[in-house]
């Protein structure tokens, strides 16, 4: 009896290191966010040290042509290069999923390339290629070369949600009169509907966050707002960035409660579909 | 396959067009803006550069001699050992910590896993420049250790390796923590069960059943921090302040200011190649297609 209590008393001292140990590491997952936020209330010109609370920069980024501009910038890229690869990505996972044809095997590894090499490697290639075509840098290079790893991403994340009986479904809706573009719409995409939307919000995400991609495929006219940032570091970054920043994390967490939200109807009405 | 091939004729015609239109798009991105920059570049390493930082297209090993040069030798080892430094204090602190949540209840882990995606929608400069701000020499940190009278004068921590290696264990920890969480996650329970009753200390029972069981995991996590510490420039670029140069300042000033192609190219395709290892190690005993990569 004493012993069985010893052993569970143990094994509540050591639940209480796991908790313990577990808000640490979150601590060091958090607190540059959350000095990031207090920043952008700093009475300062630029961030160095805390000198006194304002909220004059929430008001002040907006009229910062070259913040804003460069946002802009950025979002026109994430949006494009999302729907770029997402689109390529769907019809990838599919083929590679269903299809058996020649070459397949190189195709699928070459897929890991952009995902396992480190970016600055695929960043310096393609702008060899493109510097030796003669191609000028601007918003086609950075597009290129943000789907070039936006779309393995894609298709992993895809790939993942096909069934291998997706294609008996695909052929009863052919049989029963559907033409291949109404199968693909009614049949096929409403079932990798969850594996899209997440691949969606990844494209997003990796689009809008990249540096060293959208740094040495940039150009000298326009810049991201990551590529913006980086350039600043060296004078020192103002605290209307932190305020832009810190706006675009709250947004991004609502896309995302958003996003699992619609999840969660969509799963619902499936299993009511299925009830039926 | 075989399936594929007893197909007749007329099934395999009817085949060959949605598997054109659906896999084509991204073979022909894949070898366009994959495999021919990355042959382009492993070419481009033997060329020799001319007098104005232009590519003079004749065969040469200057490059890769560059690289053996002192100079060029330590920033190579600097940059494997921090990244070996990264990866494995990023091991040692991912490992508990995803082992805590792969413990929870479903519901409960893919909550906390999710918080800890939340801090990565936040632009990755302005959460290093978050380190920056806390460690200056009249920042937070400094101010809190003359406090407490552990130190009399600042302590300068802006602009070194530490603090590099700081940011990029903040920057690559989820990278390891979601692939143990999901090796750690398919553990069964009784196989645990199983260790304890036969009498195994828990001490016994991690080093002979969890850590084996996990092992896919672990070098998913070392491969997936590992590599991209090797190549990542702006966590040096930020936290180092310039004075800490790694491989992948190198490469980017050879593209930039310095303007030697053929040297960034070669440097380039010694990442290749050390990842081009690494994988080979990986697929001897796991499938790429395993890896958790997302």
């Amino acid at each position: 009896m004493a012993a069985h209590s010893a052993v569970q008393k143990r094994k509540r001292n050591v639940s209480i290191l796991g908790e313990v140990y577990a808000i640490l590491v979150y601590a060091i997952l958090y607190i540059p966010v959350v000095v990031m936020m207090i920043f952008s209330f700093n009475n300062q010109r630029y961030n160095y040290y805390w000198s006194g609370f304002t909220t004059q920069w929430y008001a002040k980024l907006f009229s910062n042509s070259t913040l804003i501009g460069s946002l802009w910038y950025s979002l026109i890229i994430a949006v494009l290069s999302t729907v770029i690869s997402v689109l390529i990505g769907t019809l990838g996972a599919l083929g590679l999923k269903r299809y058996e044809f020649r070459g397949k095997r190189f195709i699928n590894n070459m897929l890991y390339v952009p995902i396992i090499v480190p970016e600055i490697v695929l960043a310096v290639a393609l702008l060899i290629i493109f510097m030796r075509l003669g191609l000028s840098l601007g918003l086609g290079s950075i597009l290129i070369g943000h789907c070039t790893f936006c779309i393995p991403y894609a298709v992993v994340t895809i790939r993942g949600r096909i069934s291998g009986d997706g294609d008996s479904l695909e052929e009863a809706s052919m049989d029963l009169g559907a033409n291949r573009l109404q199968t693909f719409l009614r049949v096929t995409l409403p079932s990798i509907m969850p594996g899209v939307m997440s691949a969606t919000f990844l494209s997003f995400t990796l689009s809008i966050d990249d540096v060293i991609m959208s740094n040495l495929l940039a150009g000298a006219k326009n810049s991201t707002l990551p590529v913006l940032i980086l350039s600043m570091n060296k004078s020192g970054v103002t605290p209307d960035v932190n305020a832009l920043t810190t706006l675009m994390i709250l947004v991004i967490v609502a896309g995302m409660l958003l996003n699992s939200g619609i999840r969660a109807l969509i799963k619902k009405r499936s299993s009511r579909a299925e009830a039926l | 396959m075989s399936k594929r091939k007893s197909d007749s004729s007329t099934g395999r015609h009817r085949r060959r067009l949605p598997a054109l239109a659906t896999a084509g798009p991204v073979s022909v991105w894949m070898i366009l803006f994959v495999t021919l920059p990355m042959l382009f570049i492993i070419y481009i390493s033997f060329m020799s550069r001319g007098v104005f930082g232009d590519v003079v297209y004749t065969f040469s090993l200057n490059s890769y001699h560059t690289l053996l040069d002192s100079t060029y030798f330590k920033v190579i080892s600097k940059s494997l050992e921090a990244a070996l430094l990264t990866t494995v204090l990023c091991l040692a602190l991912g490992y508990p910590f995803a082992y805590y949540i792969a413990r929870k209840p479903p519901e409960t882990a893919s909550k906390l896993i999710m918080l800890i995606m939340i801090p990565f929608w936040t632009n990755s400069l302005m959460r290093l420049n978050s380190w920056l701000l806390l460690f200056q020499t009249s920042g937070p940190v400094n101010a809190f250790l003359q406090w407490t009278g552990i130190t009399d004068h600042p302590v300068t921590f802006i602009y070194t390796d530490a603090l590099v290696i700081l940011g990029l264990i903040t920057n690559m920890l989820p990278f390891a923590v979601l692939p143990l969480y999901s090796s750690i996650e398919k553990l069964e329970n009784s196989l645990l069960e199983a260790s304890s009753d036969l009498g195994a200390t828990p001490g016994q029972t991690f080093l002979r059943v969890t850590l084996p069981l996990t092992f896919p995991g672990i070098f998913s996590a070392i491969i997936l921090v590992f590599i991209p510490s090797l190549g990542i420039y702006t966590v040096s670029d930020i936290l180092g302040g310039g004075k800490v140069l790694y491989i992948g300042n190198i490469i980017r000033n050879q593209f930039g200011s310095i303007r030697n192609w053929p040297l960034g190219a070669a440097l380039s395709v010694l990442l290749l190649v050390i990842t081009g290892l690494l994988i080979f190690i990986y697929t001897r005993f796991a499938k790429i297609e395993d890896m958790e990569v997302v």
